[in-house]
């Protein structure tokens, strides 16, 4: 059975969320092989091996934190070469993040094939793996594939189930040799991102998004109330990062984040394309919000003409109320 | 010497015009207006004001597009940039990121550089790896997804602020960079500066200039191939009550009839 490569996200061991959706999909193409990098690559391997990887190659060295992006084209190309040696390679599937498509797309330079970014979903093919897209602001569905070399494909959060398919998950080393290009831009310090307690947004079964609406940073409080309710992620429109009230690491929308939660619920925004691109997947939409007339109506299961500091805290109350 | 700065941007569907594929399954540029695409106007302004801070610097600005694409290098060169140079050739209707990026590669090469800035993704595409694979194929440092850039004594520094943590980078020039639009509001063309750019120099380049044949540029030469494209179907219209004090109430009660609590 051919093989598919996995590029591992995690911090310091512990694997992300998107990275076990990317196991259930590569399982439906092939036998996955994941590759980890980093500090903690080992401690990867038991989570990895429960949800389907045969096998982990691992590579540890501090080029991969003290560079920016190439030292891990350099370990995945390394990863490439060696299990196309051995057989055949069907696919390498890579998380959408940032860091995921350059280092996806710069490997996909390198060895000659097209790339795919952004799937939603992934699929057998006749001639390939055939990736479902989303485009224009999610108004179109596309289907592709990549028609030469072996398929680099990257794949956003929430696209498929995690679950459970334990397999070996052997452990190997992974021998990589540094080009002259790894060590180009060096990180010179990194500040962690602080940690809120609540879900990360891509990752999120539930999102409770504030837009202009909000008026305010201080007044985020109501937005972060209800989504502590519901055990939500909190999401900001461009309007609201733009006037500086919520940072912009949780902006949805073209230029910040595109979330696909089960729920998502919209307060104050009005649902202008910018955000529409972000969020128009989502299963369930459920908007408030004063205008009658505001576009994001068009997309909601179910929406509340009204204010916002009057229906949010209303529902605050009753979801802990229900949930006892 | 003077800093040769080199600005790619991208002519693009306007993104809230009724954007659509064309039969031929690639963008359609013929039913809604194109401009320059918004996140390149992030890309112009980091280029000027690090201009504005260099002793000497120069900008050219670079498109791969139509004859219309000349509308995205003229709003850049109104903006402040002081040169253009169009690649044009009908060999590269439907090409992909890899091509594309093959054409600025070599267009960036024989323009000459010393920084290349970019913006963080098209609106179009939005693939956002069109920087990172220039720097490849250039086989220079890649600084990208800046929210800060500066440039000081031949080296790049800037500010990325990634999904779980914020770095501070350095390269040496020559580099790629990308900026995203937290690196700061893009300045609107002057009227003065409107009027300059009619006078400005647009260079046009085809394929065989930059010795790229047309088999590895377009449609038939593109990595990829889109099968199908379907439109999203509209979603079935929902429920919309007015709130009369117990909207909060009613939205907890289809909230619990979905299950979601």
């Amino acid at each position: 059975m051919a093989e598919v490569l996995v590029y591992v996200d995690h911090v310091d061991g512990a694997v992300r969320k998107p990275t076990l959706e990317l196991l259930t999909l590569a399982r439906r193409i092939g036998e996955p092989v994941a590759v980890a990098l980093g500090s903690g690559a080992e401690a990867t391997a038991a989570t990895l091996a429960e949800h389907g990887a045969v096998k982990v190659l691992t590579a540890d060295a501090p080029e991969f934190a003290d560079y920016l992006v190439v030292p891990k084209v350099d370990a995945l190309q390394a990863a490439y070469e060696a299990v196309s040696a051995g057989g055949s390679l069907a696919a390498v599937l890579v998380p959408s993040s940032a860091e995921g498509k350059e280092i996806a797309a710069r490997l996909a330079v390198r060895i000659g094939s097209g790339i795919i970014t952004d799937a939603v979903d992934l699929e057998a093919g006749d001639e390939g793996p055939v990736a479902t897209q989303s485009a224009f602001a999610a108004a179109f569905t596309t289907k592709s594939r990549v028609s030469k070399g072996t398929p680099v494909i990257t794949v956003k959060p929430n696209s498929a189930p995690v679950e459970a398919a334990p397999a070996a998950g052997a452990v190997e080393a992974l021998n990589v040799t540094f080009g002259d290009k790894a060590t180009g831009t060096k990180v010179v310090s990194r500040t962690p991102r602080e940690s809120t307690g609540r879900p990360e947004l891509t990752e999120a079964a539930i999102v409770v998004s504030g837009g202009r609406g909000v008026n305010g940073a201080e007044n985020f409080s109501v937005i972060e109330a209800l989504a502590d309710s519901l055990g939500a992620a909190v999401g900001a429109s461009r309007a609201a990062v733009d006037a500086g009230w919520y940072p912009h690491s949780n902006q949805v929308g073209q230029t910040g984040k595109s979330v696909s939660p089960q729920l998502y619920i919209a307060s104050g925004i009005s649902g202008a394309i910018q955000h529409r691109a972000g969020m128009q997947t989502s299963k369930t939409i459920v908007a408030v919000n004063k205008d009658p007339e505001a576009p994001i109506f068009d997309l909601v299961d179910y929406g509340v003409v009204g204010d916002l500091f009057e229906v949010v805290p209303q529902l605050t109350e009753e979801v802990k109320a229900r949930k006892g | 010497m003077s800093l040769r700065i080199v600005v790619c941007v991208k002519y693009v569907p306007d993104a809230t015009g009724d954007r659509h594929f064309a039969d031929d399954l690639t963008v359609d540029r013929d039913d809604v207006d194109g401009l320059l695409s918004e996140l390149d106007e992030y890309a112009v302004e980091q280029a000027l004001q690090i201009a504005e801070e260099a002793d000497d610097a120069e900008i050219t600005v670079l498109t791969v597009g139509p004859e219309d694409a000349k509308d995205a290098l003229r709003k850049a060169l109104s903006m402040g940039a002081d040169k253009a140079v169009h690649v044009e050739d009908d060999d590269l209707h439907g090409t992909d990121v890899m091509g594309t990026s093959l054409v600025l590669a070599k267009a960036i090469e024989k323009t000459g550089y010393d920084l290349v800035v970019c913006g963080m993704a098209s609106t179009d595409g939005t693939m956002g790896v069109l920087p990172a694979v220039l720097a490849e194929r250039l086989g220079v440092p890649q600084v990208t997804l800046l929210s800060e850039v500066s440039v000081e004594d031949g080296t790049v520094k800037g500010r990325r602020d990634g999904d779980t943590a914020s770095e501070q980078l350095e390269a040496s020039l020559p580099a790629v960079v990308s900026v995203t639009d937290q690196s700061g509001e893009a300045r609107y063309p002057s009227f003065k500066g409107i009027m300059a750019a009619k006078k400005k120099p647009v260079e046009s380049l085809d394929l065989s200039d930059l010795d790229i044949e047309a088999e590895e540029v377009g449609l038939e030469g593109s990595w990829t191939a889109v099968d199908s494209a379907a439109e999203r179907p509209a979603r079935t219209a929902g429920t919309i009550v007015k709130d009369e004090g117990e909207g909060g109430k009613q939205l907890a009660e289809y909230l619990a009839s979905q299950k979601f609590i």
